[in-house]
């Protein structure tokens, strides 16, 4: 089984959503985040006095997956948060060793 | 009695009320989420204070008979406002209380102005002693001086004396430009001092949390401040009328004059800008709204607005950390307001005097100068020592934990913003209940 981590702008989240569905993943979660790469931050002015904010929000999609599908997701979601311009996001698949449905106790792939 | 004169007075006092919450919503939005509740209580903690002191002694110290040289009224002549609830208590065409009940809101939000400048590190007993001691030894006095007018005989002898600024001096101020915003902002400027800077300041940023309820203290100030400056008029008639306009045009031009300001310095026209714009020229137009023409208004607040603008960055420079620029919009702009009469006064409008660009010499500028300078060195030379003699007795300043925890949480208790569902104080989940006031609550704990 295979983690998958999006990093993606988050005007994007309804598309990469709708895209993991078409390829049967079941669930996701998601999260409100807050960072920066290549983009860095933006300035603000109040009353003349001006703030750099580093951290721009994006939203954080997780999906767990079955090793096989794994490379298809990973170009799904990367083509449905592409615009293109920096910031864009990130992507990455981590191993997962263990897994267990909490309702359940069922294990492994069966979990998924 | 004119029963229109009073119904004005009457409405304007509640509407100059409503300014201490507009203000309150105005700085509270401006502060970080965690001292959002201390910034309003300062304002509500103004109303609590100065509306009691006001009917103890407050209005005698301003309007009561003048213990001589024109510089305070005595102060228990009308204790609890005795001998003033006859139907035959007059002020001018309307009765005494409601005209008592009008001048007691501008010495509750001139108080509460000051609070603005010591956002985020003030402990909330030191400031209510600040409040009441500032009101009876600078508030009081200063509004004699400004806005007790001699009482006059049939043949226009003085029988009743008053403050030696609207009489002897001969300075205008129509609605407080000297006594509420002059005032209110040297006394903002020696606290700022008193207190030091915030943790942090200037390195860290401390943006605004919410700048929707700064507009809509702005927008509650300007409602209020119709009370305020043709509330003054002290009746429901033609210099009223002039002064209402005047309060909204010169408020206009004001939130151009800031709004253009910024589009040339800093790139962008800000909200917290036009916001700024409103009160800059609100406080300008206080002093001028019976003296100067619509037009004269304009000019008043868009050149107040700039002046404004351009002085809030010189406490990077300075080093003050004024948190909420009350010495920037309250302290340059009723200077300006105050000044700018000399320049735009005219005799087509209400006061009837002719400022130095409609012919009427340095004369008024002279007077306007020496009225706004006494007021200012008054001030703040009187709110340093109170503000010291605060700090070196019972403190004035939380502690360095607190002030980085939050405010709201080590000097009221409370957090304004529940916005996790999980932890926190308050919350549903995560938090206990235990309550001193209720112990059936307390023996169905497991």
């Amino acid at each position: 089984m295979k983690l998958v981590t999006a990093i993606v702008k988050p005007f994007t989240l309804d598309d990469v959503k709708n895209a993991l569905e078409q390829l049967g993943v079941l669930g996701m979660t998601v999260s409100e985040v807050q960072g920066y790469g290549r983009q860095k931050g933006h300035t603000e002015v109040y009353r003349g006095a001006e703030y750099a904010v580093d951290f721009v929000p994006k939203v954080r999609v997780e999906v767990l997956v079955d090793d096989e599908v794994a490379g298809k997701v990973v170009d799904a979601v990367v083509e449905a948060a592409r615009t293109g311009k920096i910031g864009d996001g990130k992507v990455w698949v981590t191993p997962v060793e263990t897994l267990v449905r909490v309702r359940t106790g069922e294990r492994g792939n069966d979990a998924l | 009695m004119n029963s229109g004169d009073t119904a004005w007075v009457l409405i304007s006092a509640a509407l100059v009320l409503l300014m201490t919450p507009g203000l309150a919503f105005f700085y509270g939005g401006m502060v970080r989420a965690k001292s959002v509740l201390n910034m309003l209580m300062m304002s509500l903690g103004s109303i609590a204070v100065v509306g009691v002191l006001w009917v103890l002694i407050g209005y005698s110290t301003v309007f009561g008979t003048d213990v001589g040289g024109g510089l305070l009224g005595k102060p228990f002549e009308f204790f609890g406002l005795e001998g003033l609830l006859g139907a035959d208590s007059l002020f001018g065409t309307i009765p005494t209380t409601a005209f008592v009940a009008f001048q007691a809101m501008f010495a509750i939000i001139t108080v509460a102005l000051i609070s603005g400048a010591i956002a985020d590190r003030a402990r909330f007993g030191p400031w209510l002693l600040f409040a009441a001691v500032w009101s009876i030894v600078v508030y009081f006095p200063v509004a004699h001086w400004v806005f007790d007018f001699d009482g006059k005989d049939a043949a226009g002898n003085v029988v009743d004396p008053g403050g030696w600024i609207a009489n002897t001096l001969g300075a205008l101020d129509f609605a407080g430009g000297t006594a509420v915003h002059v005032n209110a902002g040297a006394a903002a400027l020696a606290l700022a001092l008193v207190l030091g800077k915030r943790k942090g300041w200037p390195k860290e940023p401390m943006k605004p949390h919410n700048l929707p309820l700064v507009v809509l203290g702005a927008g509650l100030l300007w409602f209020g401040w119709f009370g305020f400056n043709a509330g003054s008029a002290v009746a429901a008639n033609g210099t009223a009328g002039v002064a209402f306009i005047n309060t909204l045009v010169a408020t206009a031009a004001a939130t151009l004059g800031w709004l253009v300001v910024e589009r040339i310095r800093d790139g962008h026209a800000t909200t917290l800008g036009a916001a700024s714009g409103i009160v800059a020229g609100l406080v300008a137009i206080t002093p001028a709204a019976n003296s100067v023409t619509p037009l004269g208004s304009i000019a008043v607040g868009f050149i107040a607005a700039v002046l404004c603008a351009l002085a809030v960055p010189l406490k990077y420079k300075l080093g003050y950390d004024d948190s909420l620029d009350v010495v920037g919009v309250h302290l340059v702009g009723g200077l300006a307001g105050t000044l700018l009469i000399g320049l735009f006064a005219s005799k087509s409008a209400p006061a009837g005097i002719d400022g130095l660009f409609y012919g009427g010499g340095f004369d008024q500028l002279g007077k306007q100068a020496i009225g706004a300078g006494a007021v200012l060195a008054y001030s703040f030379v009187l709110s340093l020592l109170i503000g010291l003699a605060i700090k070196y007795t019972v403190g004035f300043r939380v502690n360095a934990e607190a002030e980085v925890t939050g405010i709201d949480e080590s000097e009221h208790a409370e957090s304004a913003y529940e916005l996790v569902s999980f932890g926190g104080r308050g919350s549903g989940r995560a938090a206990s209940v235990t309550t001193k006031s209720s112990p059936a609550l307390e023996e169905s704990k497991p």
